[in-house]
């Protein structure tokens, strides 16, 4: 049984007490501790520069070229905060609640209960740093209600909120790369960690532009690396986020937790050609005035708008009368797919589409009020699929959004490697099996705003320095290991190419462990997975060669660990019988067809420890008891 | 959404290190489905090339989606291509026609030294930033977020010029290559917020010193820039900046 050191004491008071009993490092002490942080986004850029600010000398990587690119920055709808600004309601003890309701009852009390606690402060440190939250005319904040929350608890900025966070913590970065306490590497790419007697200290990075591998140690190493979408392929991730950061952790000893929780985002643009690369989400937000809708009939040849009402079915509407369309995430997704896996589907080709249709809302609030409200989703609509979606109505279905699952940690935001930190979607530990909308911006500067930097202090204090040189055996060891993948992938001289096998394996995990998932076709995955992965070492070509600016080496890399991992969550898709937050599975279902969790066999956090065989990880149990909340099966009847 | 295919001819810029000698290379890119963004139809002719045992062609992009900067190249001429307000990913293949030859350049500048084939180094832009573009605040030290009202429009006036996603094409399509556009986006966000007050001076002086430093040229008003950004971030902006500078100077700090 894992140990997640959760402290004693009340849930309000846990955070508190353990600020005030974990130890601390003097502050002409800090100088001493390096620090390496991979990653830039909202929860690596945030420690980086907290860390930094408090006296640590920090070494902060990124694969983009710019610390401002990494992917926090496409988050569109908001971050949510226990402000209660709107005087309606809400409170800590609300966000907390209701963040431990939306995820299914698989996310940590303790956790989640600091989470909603330090939300308000993350708003005050926004706005003190000139990010531009949306305003009312007397000058205060602006809020609204995200992703049928009953409060108006999100803070936003138009629709680019995680642009402006972004911005914001990558200008605190920027502040402290000029004082020269933080040494920035762009353009690198974590590609293994070194861990000697148990404890991480180092990481090895290929530098993406001359090719040559580069070691660097630390005291400790944080990893804020993301999600691991991109295993479906199509995800409305970005092209370059990738697990190899968290698998190659995973695979020198940190467990990796419910790898199988992945988030189904349901207002996506649809597919329409096996030459796409990503898909693009449009905001939820469209759900507050959109009904979303397929024809009765199945393959109804008529135009949407010749279609008449009678003939229309709005399966949210009739399914779940009191919430409608604003029915959480995973909710909206499964039945968009069922209701397409019947064949009603719509938009040609494959019919993997719904409705969602305006023209009620323009009929009633006018074209005006409508434009004002979502122009700019509408325009990127029209851009991306030279439809107007004022006049016909707008073609949506789910996507793979985010990754719930990730790489174990305790309380103290620390893996069961002592070192080794995680933070933000890497880590799995504040959204259970879902993830509520505009949770996730908060959980990430979160961890590098508030978290992080009281916890990392209490590591060091406690381990020590690093004695470890570049010198040491295990290190060299290392490097040997990430140079010699590195001469096998670019001796691979196949006939296909990388995007070939990442497709293939995209579409493999989408059947067989998406939304939706069963004992039969899992069984089937895991029967292909291997197959599939040793044709890719066999097959694939990678050209170029390891010593220059190799983005065909770059992506088999990342492919190479997906075809690892991609196993790793149907192995723990199996092994989870039960129905809970984004994932449905579908031998585990009430008489009326909803998810059916089983908290009696279920209620843990599944934490897999690699063995050396692919095949047969161990499985560690985080048991989750519930004292605040208590377990209820979700309705949205 | 019915996509046609259309067959084009491309002519990339290929190089492959910043000391060696680049050139155009002719591609043929043929059925090519007008439903494919720009980018998708580089990874075609980029899995061809791989299968043939080829180096695909060397660009930057990340999201996809428009935000993060990352991609961005000069087509026909024209940094991101020839839809207005688009980033490159965002451009779509509707906008060619059968038969169509297209050119791809890379952002070409001082400041942004070549890396390979169109992908370049734009870190210039980053140290433009740790010259002076935040406030200085630490983590920690912010008061409630009430504590200052901000009036509507001035916060309005912040955000666009906030939307700057630091993609380096104004700098591309000035014939100065000059980065006043996107120095003085960052300096009109934070010279309109009172947080944003307190460094005023000394921000814009530093910012303004660090781009030419960079080897950027200056502003001569061809308003190029603007009409490629795709943000559509306005040339008042530089208009502030200069008057920010001139004030700055004036009171001598």
């Amino acid at each position: 049984m894992l140990d997640a050191k959760i402290p004693a004491g009340p849930m309000a008071e846990k955070w508190t007490n353990h600020k005030f009993d974990m130890k601390l490092v003097n502050p002409a002490n800090k100088r001493k501790f390096n620090v390496i942080v991979v990653g830039t986004g909202l929860a690596g850029a945030s420690a980086a520069a907290s860390l930094s600010e408090m006296g640590y000398k920090v070494k902060n990587f990124c694969i983009q070229d710019s610390p401002r690119r990494a992917h926090s920055i496409a988050a569109q709808g908001g971050i949510n905060a226990a402000k209660n600004y709107p005087n309606d309601g809400d409170s800590v003890h609300r966000l907390f609640y209701d963040t431990v309701k939306g995820g299914d009852y698989r996310s940590r009390e303790a956790n989640v209960h600091r989470l909603a606690e330090v939300s308000v402060n993350i708003i005050d440190q926004c706005v003190a740093q000139g990010v531009p939250f949306a305003r009312d005319y007397g000058g205060y904040l602006d809020n609204r209600s995200f992703g049928g929350a009953q409060v108006s608890r999100t803070f936003y900025a138009r629709g680019q909120t995680g642009q402006q966070l972004l911005l914001g913590a990558y200008s605190a970065l920027m502040k402290e790369v000029a004082v020269g306490n933080v040494d920035l590497y762009t353009r690198r790419e974590m590609l293994d960690l070194i861990v000697v007697d148990g404890r991480a200290c180092g990481i090895v990075v290929r530098n993406l532009v001359t090719g040559k591998l580069e070691t660097h140690l630390a005291d400790t190493v944080i990893l804020a690396t993301g999600g691991y979408g991109n295993v479906f392929y199509l995800s409305t991730n970005a092209k370059g986020c990738n697990v190899t950061a968290a698998w190659r952790a995973h695979k020198r000893g940190a467990f990796f937790a419910n790898p199988c929780y992945t988030q189904i985002h349901p207002t996506c643009i649809p597919v329409h050609g096996d030459y796409q690369s990503k898909l693009t989400l449009m905001s939820e937000s469209l759900r507050n005035d959109g009904r979303v809708w397929v024809p009765r009939k199945d393959g109804d040849p008529r135009k949407p708008s010749d279609i008449p009402e009678a003939d229309r079915f709005y399966y949210l509407e009739e399914k779940y009368p009191s919430f409608g369309n604003l029915v959480p995430r995973d909710v909206a997704s499964r039945n968009a797919k069922l209701v397409c896996d019947e064949g009603k589907g719509v938009g040609g080709g494959e019919n993997l589409a719904v409705y969602l249709d305006f023209a009620d809302a323009i009929k009633r609030d006018g074209r005006d009020v409508v434009e004002a409200k979502y122009g700019n989703l509408f325009e990127m609509y029209e851009r991306i699929v030279d439809d107007n979606p004022y006049e016909t109505p707008m073609m949506i279905y789910p996507a793979v959004h985010y990754t719930m699952g990730g790489l174990w940690v305790d309380y103290n935001l620390m893996s069961n490697l002592p070192g080794l930190h995680v933070l933000g979607e890497a880590n799995f530990s504040d959204h259970g099996a879902n993830r509520l909308g505009a949770s996730a911006l908060m959980q990430g500067l979160a961890d590098g705003y508030f978290v992080i930097p009281n916890t990392v202090g209490h590591y060091l204090a406690t381990a020590g320095p690093s004695e470890i040189t570049a010198a040491h055996p295990e290190v060299k060891k290392v490097e040997e290991e990430v140079a010699g993948r590195i001469n096998t992938l670019v001796n691979s001289k196949g006939k296909r190419a990388v995007n070939e096998f990442h497709r293939e394996l995209g579409l493999l995990m989408w059947d067989g462990c998406g939304m939706a998932r069963n004992e039969a076709g899992l069984k089937k995955a895991l029967q292909r997975i291997p197959e599939l992965r040793q044709e890719f070492w066999e097959d694939v070509n990678v050209t170029g060669s390891p010593g220059t600016f190799n983005q065909c080496l770059e992506r088999a890399g990342r492919v190479a660990d997906f075809m690892e991992q991609a196993e790793l969550m149907c192995l723990d898709a199996l092994n989870r019988s039960e129905s809970c937050g984004g994932h449905f599975r579908e031998e585990s279902q009430t008489e009326e067809g909803e998810a059916l969790r089983k908290d009696a066999e279920f209620a843990y956090v599944a934490a897999w420890e690699n063995t050396g065989d692919l095949s047969n990880p161990t499985l560690h149990k985080e048991e989750l008891t519930f004292e605040e909340v208590h377990l209820t099966q979700r309705s949205y009847k | 959404m019915a996509g046609k295919l259309i067959n084009i001819t491309l002519r990339v810029w290929r190089q492959s290190g910043p000391n060696d000698p680049g050139k155009l290379e002719t591609y043929k890119a043929d059925g090519i489905s007008t439903d494919m963004s720009f980018l998708e139809m580089l990874d075609v002719v980029n899995d061809g090339l791989e299968r043939e045992d080829k180096e695909p062609i060397a660009f930057d992009h990340d999201c996809r989606e428009g935000i993060c900067g990352m991609c961005g190249s000069v087509i026909n001429g024209v940094a991101h291509g020839p839809q207005s307000e688009t980033t490159l990913c965002q451009l779509h293949m509707r906008k060619f026609k059968d038969g169509d030859t297209i050119i791809i350049e890379p952002f070409r500048a001082n400041g942004f030294p070549l890396i390979k084939d169109l992908a370049v180094d734009r870190s210039a832009l980053d140290r433009i930033i740790q010259a002076g573009g935040y406030i200085t605040v630490k983590t920690g030290q912010a008061p409630d977020a009430h504590a200052i009202p901000i009036p509507k429009p001035a916060a309005d006036i912040a955000m666009d010029a906030a939307s700057c996603i630091g993609c380096g094409a104004c700098v591309a399509a000035c014939p100065n290559a000059s980065a006043s556009l996107f120095t003085a986006a960052k300096i009109t966000q934070l010279c309109t917020l009172p947080q944003g007050n307190p460094e005023r001076t000394t921000r814009v002086i530093k910012m303004v010193q660090q781009m030419d430093k960079e080897g950027f040229g200056s502003c001569s008003k061809y308003y190029e820039c603007e009409a490629v950004c795709p943000k559509g971030i306005k040339v008042e902006n530089i208009t502030t900046m200069n008057r920010e500078y001139m004030k700055a100077m004036v009171s001598g700090k």
